[in-house]
C-alpha cells in the first residue's frame, strides 16, 4: 500500500500565493518518514492534507492510486499536537475509545492506559495521558498510515519515549506507514528511516 | 456553605414556590371563586386575603387561579419556542449557505416586528383563547435563542474533535447526537427558563388588551383589565395584589434562570 | 557561558512556596488542589534559570504567582522576596510591567483589536520605546510592516516573537518567559534566546519556563528540574551534557536516558496528579532506589557539587 501526494497545492487565502506549492511525495507501508522544517512552512497543513482533514486546491492525495474517501473510517489517521482539542470534553474516556469501532483492546494495556481512567472526564487527565488515548484511538483496524503531527511536543521526555516506543512497535507489527512531523531533529533521526525537509521540496 | 450550595438551595426553593403556586391554582375549586353578592367589595382581611371584587368573588382564589394559567402558558409556550429555536438553530448552522441566509432573514423579520402586535395578530387569527395565545407566544420568542444556538453550533463544527470523529468513520447523525446535541443542553435549559418571564408578561398584556384569553377565564390580564373600571371608586386592592403577585412570579422565574446559568457555567467550577 | 562566578546580586528568592486552588469536586463539594509544593529557587541578576517540566505540571502558575496575577481561588503559602523585600500584592503591582516582565505562554494574550506597535510600546515612555521598537524587531527578524498589523495577521512564530518584544522593550530587571519558543523556527528560537542571553549578560535576571530540555541546556546558567509541583534538582547545564553520572537526582537521570539522542528509554509509572501529592518524595513510586524514608517525608534541598538536589541518596 502506498500514500501519495500528487502535485498538491494549498493556500488558506485565495489572494495570497500558495502555502504549499506543487508538492509530490510518496510514502510506502512499513516506512518511517520524518518531515522537518521551519515553522510557517506548512508542515501541519501537509499533515492535514495527507490525512484528508483538508482538501488540496490543486493536485490529489492518493492511497493506492485512489483518492481518500471522505466517508467511513479513514485509513490515514492523524495524531494531533494538542490531545485536549482532539477529545470531546463532555465525553468520558470510555466513550472516547468507543468512537473507534473495532479497536483491539489489548493495545490499551500496551500503551499504558489504566482501567480506572476510562470512567474519567478528559479534564481529569494530563496531556500525556490524553495523548495515549488519541494514539490508541487512531490505531483502529482499518488504519494503514499514521501521521504524528508534533505528537509529543507538549510532553516530557520520559512520557515521549514511552509513547513512541509503543507506536513504533505497533507500526512495525502491523506493517503500517508512519509519517512524523517534528521540529526535533534528535527525535527524527531516532525514530525515522528517511527525513524530508519541507523547505527543500516546496515550490518546485 | 459555599456559593454553589447556596445557589442550589435557592434554586430548589424557587422551583418549589412556583410549583406550589401552580398546584394551588389547580386545586382551588370553582366554588371559591363563585359570585357571592353578600360579600361584594370587601377590603383585604384575614378571611379574604386580597379582598373581594364587585361580584363578591374572592380575589385571592382568583389570583391563584390566574397565576396557575399564567404559569401553564409560560411553560408550554416557552417549551415549544425553545424546541423551535434548537431545531432552527441547528438547521441553520448545519445546512447550506442559502438556507442559512433564509433562516437568518426570517429571524430578523420576526425580531423586527414588535412582539405584542405579532402575538395579537396570530392569536386573533387562531381564534383567540388559550390555543391562539400559545401559538402566538411560541412563534415569537424563539429568535434570540435560535441565534445563540446557531452561533454555538457554528463554533462547535470547527472543533478538532468533531473532525477526528468523522475520520474515525462516524456519520453526521452520530456527530449530531453525540457531539452537538449534548453540548446544547445547558443553553437550552437556561434559554428556556429565561423565556418564561417574557411569555408570562406577554400573555398578561395581550389578555389585558382583550385579545388573549376569554373573559370567563380568571387570567391575571383579565382580572387587571376588569378592575381598571373600579379603581376610581377606591377599590385599590383589585389591581394591586394580582399585579404584585404577577411581578413576583416573573421575578422568581428570572432568578431561577440566572441561578441555573451560573450553576451550569463551567468557569464557576474554579473557586 | 556560566556566569555564576561573576559578582551578582540576588533578585528573586522563592522559599518553600506552596500553591493550591479551591475547586469544585463534583457538583457542590469543594476541595483544595495543591499544584505547587515546597518549591524553593533563587534567581540572581545576570542569570538565566531554566525551569524544566512537563506541561500541566504547574510551571506557568509559578510565573503567575511571582507576578501576582493568579485567579482569586488560588492560595499561596511560603515567601517570595524580590531584592530582599517581601513581595506583597501592592509591591507586585508596583513592579509588574516595570521591573518584572512576562513573556506569556499563549498568543491569546495579545489584544486582537490593537495594532502590534501599540501593544509592544505600551503606554509608558512612548517616544523612547518607539525608537527601541525598530531595533528589537530587526533583531527578532520581524519585518517592519509587522508594526501595523493586527494579531490575527501573524503566524504562530511571529506572534511569539512579538510577545518576546513586549517583554524586552522596557527596562525590566527580571523577565519571566513562559514557553517562549514553540512555533518558532529553530534559528529564530535561538535568536530569541540569544536576546535573553544578552539581556542576562547585561545584568538582568531571566526565568525561562520550558518543557524543551535541549533548548534550556543551550542557554541557561542553571536548570531546575520541576516534577509534580516541586523542583527535584538544580544543576548547571553542563552536567546534562556530561552524562548520567554527572546528574544528581534519579529523576534527572531518567530524563537524560529518555532523551531521543541518549537512548530513548522510557520509565514506567506516572507523574502524580495535582491534589494527590503525598508527604514523601513525589518521585518515590517510580524510583529504583526508593527507601522507607523517602515515602515518609520529602527530602530537603541540599547542596551537592555545583547544584542542589532533593534526595537522601544522591551522590
Amino acid at each position: 500500500m502506498q500514500l501519495e501526494a500528487n502535485k498538491i497545492c494549498f493556500g488558506y487565502n485565495r489572494k495570497e500565493s500558495y502555502l504549499l506549492n506543487n508538492i509530490s511525495l510518496t510514502f510506502k507501508e512499513g516506512e518511517k518518514v520524518a518531515i522537518v522544517g521551519p515553522s510557517g512552512y506548512g508542515k501541519s497543513t501537509l499533515a492535514k492534507l495527507l490525512s484528508g482533514y483538508l482538501a488540496p486546491v490543486k493536485g490529489r492525495v492518493l492511497l493506492d492510486g485512489k483518492p481518500l474517501n471522505p466517508k467511513g473510517v479513514c485509513p490515514v489517521q492523524l495524531i494531533y499536537q494538542h490531545p485536549e482539542k482532539a477529545i470531546n470534553p463532555r465525553f468520558r474516556m470510555r466513550q472516547v475509545l468507543e468512537e473507534a469501532k473495532g479497536l483491539d483492546l489489548t493495545i490499551l494495556k500496551k500503551i499504558g492506559i489504566e482501567e480506572e481512567w476510562l470512567t474519567r472526564f478528559p479534564r481529569e487527565l494530563s496531556g500525556g495521558e490524553l495523548q495515549r488515548f488519541c494514539v490508541a484511538r487512531a490505531l483502529l483496524p482499518e488504519a494503514r498510515f499514521l501521521i504524528a503531527d508534533e505528537m509529543s511536543t507538549m510532553l516530557d521526555v520520559i512520557t515521549q519515549a514511552g509513547l513512541w516506543n509503543v507506536v513504533l512497535e505497533e507500526v512495525k507489527r502491523r506493517n503500517m506507514g508512519l509519517i512524523v512531523i517534528t521540529h526535533n531533529m534528535h527525535l527524527a533521526t531516532q525514530v525515522c528511516d528517511r527525513i524530508i525537509d519541507i523547505s527543500a521540496i516546496n515550490g518546485f | 456553605m459555599n456559593r454553589r450550595q447556596k445557589l442550589l438551595i435557592l434554586t430548589i426553593l424557587i422551583t418549589l414556590i412556583i410549583v406550589c403556586t401552580y398546584l394551588a391554582g389547580i386545586c382551588i375549586s370553582e366554588e371559591a371563586i363563585a359570585v357571592d353578592f353578600t360579600n361584594a367589595k370587601l377590603k383585604p382581611s384575614l378571611h379574604h386575603l386580597f379582598g373581594t371584587d364587585w361580584l363578591g368573588r374572592d380575589l385571592f382564589a382568583r389570583t391563584m387561579k390566574g397565576l396557575s394559567i399564567s404559569i401553564t402558558v409560560g411553560v408550554v409556550a416557552s417549551a415549544i419556542s425553545a424546541i423551535i429555536a434548537v431545531l432552527i438553530g441547528i438547521a441553520s448552522a448545519a445546512s447550506s449557505k442559502v438556507i442559512d441566509s433564509i433562516i437568518n432573514w426570517v429571524i430578523d423579520l420576526v425580531m423586527g416586528v414588535p412582539h405584542l402586535i405579532l402575538i395579537i395578530l396570530i392569536s386573533f387569527a387562531c381564534g383567540r383563547g388559550l390555543k391562539g395565545l400559545l401559538i402566538g407566544i411560541a412563534v415569537t420568542h424563539w429568535t434570540s435563542l435560535a441565534r445563540l444556538i446557531r452561533a454555538e453550533v457554528l463554533g462547535l463544527r470547527t472543533e478538532h474533535y468533531i473532525a477526528v470523529s468523522r475520520k474515525l468513520g462516524k456519520s453526521n447523525g452520530f456527530i449530531l447526537i453525540h457531539h452537538i446535541l449534548p453540548h446544547m443542553i445547558p443553553q437550552f435549559i437556561v434559554g428556556l427558563v429565561l423565556m418564561f418571564p417574557h411569555a408570562i408578561l406577554h400573555e398578561a398584556s395581550v389578555s389585558f388588551l382583550g385579545y388573549g384569553l376569554s373573559p370567563e377565564q380568571p387570567a391575571i390580564g383579565i382580572i387587571l383589565s376588569e378592575s381598571m373600571k373600579y379603581l376610581s371608586s377606591g377599590m385599590w386592592w383589585l389591581a394591586f395584589f394580582p399585579g404584585l403577585t404577577l411581578v413576583s412570579i416573573v421575578f422568581l422565574f428570572d432568578r431561577l434562570g440566572d441561578n441555573l446559568k451560573s450553576l451550569i457555567d463551567p468557569y464557576s467550577a474554579q473557586e | 557561558m556560566n556566569l555564576n562566578h561573576i559578582k551578582s546580586s540576588t533578585l528573586l528568592e522563592i522559599d518553600n512556596l506552596s500553591l493550591s486552588f479551591q475547586m469544585y469536586k463534583g457538583f457542590v463539594e469543594q476541595q483544595q488542589l495543591e499544584v505547587i509544593s515546597n518549591l524553593s529557587v533563587t534567581v540572581h541578576s545576570g542569570e538565566i534559570l531554566a525551569i524544566v517540566g512537563s506541561s500541566g505540571s504547574g510551571k506557568s502558575l509559578l510565573a503567575h504567582a511571582i507576578l501576582g496575577i493568579l485567579p482569586e481561588n488560588a492560595t499561596i503559602k511560603g515567601t517570595l522576596r524580590y531584592k530582599d523585600r517581601i513581595l506583597t500584592s501592592s509591591y507586585q503591582e508596583e513592579l509588574r510591567g516595570e521591573k518584572l516582565a512576562l513573556v506569556p505562554q499563549s498568543v491569546s494574550y495579545l489584544d486582537p483589536l490593537m495594532k502590534i506597535s501599540g501593544q509592544v510600546i505600551g503606554h509608558k515612555d512612548k517616544s523612547k520605546r518607539k525608537l527601541a521598537l525598530k531595533n528589537i524587531f530587526k533583531r527578532l527578524e520581524l519585518e517592519e510592516k509587522t508594526e501595523n498589523m493586527f494579531p490575527f495577521q501573524l503566524s504562530g512564530g511571529m506572534a511569539r516573537r512579538v510577545l518576546v518584544a513586549t517583554a524586552v522593550i522596557g527596562d525590566a530587571e527580571l523577565i519571566i518567559a513562559d514557553e517562549p519558543t514553540p512555533g518558532m523556527q529553530t534559528d529564530q528560537a535561538l535568536e530569541a534566546l540569544a536576546i535573553f542571553r544578552k539581556l542576562a549578560d547585561e545584568g538582568k535576571g531571566i526565568i525561562l519556563i520550558t518543557h524543551d530540555i535541549d533548548l534550556a541546556l543551550n542557554f541557561a546558567d542553571n536548570v531546575a528540574i520541576f516534577y509534580a509541583g516541586t523542583t527535584l534538582e538544580i544543576t548547571p547545564p553542563k552536567d546534562f551534557l556530561d552524562g548520567e553520572h554527572a546528574l544528581r537526582h534519579p529523576y534527572s537521570k531518567a530524563l537524560y536516558r529518555a532523551m531521543p539522542q541518549n537512548g530513548f528509554t522510557p520509565l514506567a509509572g506516572l507523574q502524580p496528579y495535582a491534589g494527590t501529592i503525598t508527604k514523601g518524595c513525589p518521585f518515590a513510586p517510580r524510583c529504583a532506589e526508593c527507601m522507607e524514608q523517602c515515602k515518609k517525608e520529602i527530602p530537603p534541598m541540599r547542596k551537592l557539587r555545583d547544584g542542589y538536589v532533593r534526595c537522601y541518596y544522591a551522590t
